[in-house]
């Protein structure tokens, strides 16, 4: 009894240290949500540009992008290659962004996107849960949202969650 | 006069938000409800400020769209599921009791039980008593005593 009891703070600090470790791995970011609407019908949506609707029935990563952001600019030279050489079916959403800032943007970096929504006033960014743009969306062909990555996508995270989990809802 | 007028400019900053002017309902009972609403709300931008207290831009959309949801009648708890639905869970700043969140809200006062239950269990045993000396053992501790002496 007395020997098992000496035994306590030391398997208590074991199992800290663990989770510790485990918490603070290096890719891992806390302040990264899941979606609550993960596996659920993505929002309704009908902005000026796009609908709910157009995306149904395809599998498709939804962009929530602006002018105005910054880590945007630092995404879109890999959206472009998305769009290009993997083919992926990008649709992108304007969040809370002036049309003609958002023209320039598109003129300026290259337009990887098969169709727009202007959501101006950010009303359908809100429906989707967003809380930090850039994020990106797979929503598969039911229009059920698969999974999201918020911040701006890296060429790791492309080749390691992004394409496979696309290629593997396309081949369904 | 300065002390107490700089005083009270403390007491208003320690009592500040961020809702603006502009976006108050008209009706202060209305009002109200929104204000206690938005408290217990969590600004997904910067994760420790309600969006009552928060600067950001998604915080102000989201009263603002909190006060559209209570002036059209939605009840308190309507208008909280409205962002739950959104954004989940995380959303609120007092989580629900639920089997994810049983730990938090029960590990702390478990632990103290248990530490409790433990010092009264070793304080109501208590040590028992050391064996009595040997015959050579007394012998040794009658000589020390007689050396003292």
């Amino acid at each position: 009894m007395r020997r098992w009891l000496a035994v306590l703070p030391v398997g208590a600090f074991i199992l800290l240290a663990g989770y510790f470790g485990y918490a603070l791995r290096p890719d891992h970011d806390p302040h990264e949500l899941p979606s609550a609407l993960l596996n659920r019908d993505m929002p309704a949506f009908a902005l000026p540009g796009l609908t709910a609707a157009n995306l149904k029935g395809q599998v498709v990563l939804v962009n929530i992008f602006a002018s105005w952001c910054a880590p945007c600019r630092v995404e879109h030279p890999l959206l472009m290659r998305l769009a290009k050489e993997e083919k992926a079916p990008l649709y992108g959403i304007a969040y809370k962004d002036k049309d003609a800032d958002n023209a320039r943007f598109l003129a300026e970096l290259g337009n990887p996107f098969i169709g727009i929504g202007y959501d101006r006033d950010g009303r359908v960014g809100i429906d989707f849960g967003v809380y930090g743009v850039p994020e990106t969306y797979l929503i598969d062909r039911d229009g059920r949202i698969r999974q999201r990555w918020v911040g701006p996508l890296t060429p790791a995270r492309v080749t390691r969650e992004v394409l496979p989990l696309l290629r593997q809802l396309q081949a369904k | 006069m300065r002390t107490i007028a700089v005083l009270l400019m403390l007491l208003w900053a320690s009592v500040s938000n961020a809702v603006e002017p502009s976006e108050r309902l008209a009706d202060p009972a209305l009002e109200a409800r929104a204000r206690a609403v938005s408290q217990s709300l969590r600004c997904l931008v910067c994760q420790n400020e309600s969006i009552d207290e928060s600067n950001a831009d998604l915080a102000r959309d989201l009263r603002r769209l909190l006060r559209e949801r209570i002036a059209a009648g939605d009840s308190d708890e309507a208008a909280r599921q409205f962002m739950v639905t959104r954004y989940g869970n995380f959303v609120l700043l007092r989580p629900p009791v639920m089997a994810s969140t049983w730990v938090l809200w029960f590990g702390a006062p478990i632990a103290l039980l248990v530490v409790i239950a433990g010092l009264w269990i070793a304080r109501r045993r208590p040590a028992a008593p050391p064996p009595p000396l040997t015959a050579q053992e007394q012998a040794r501790l009658s000589a020390l005593l007689d050396k003292s002496e």
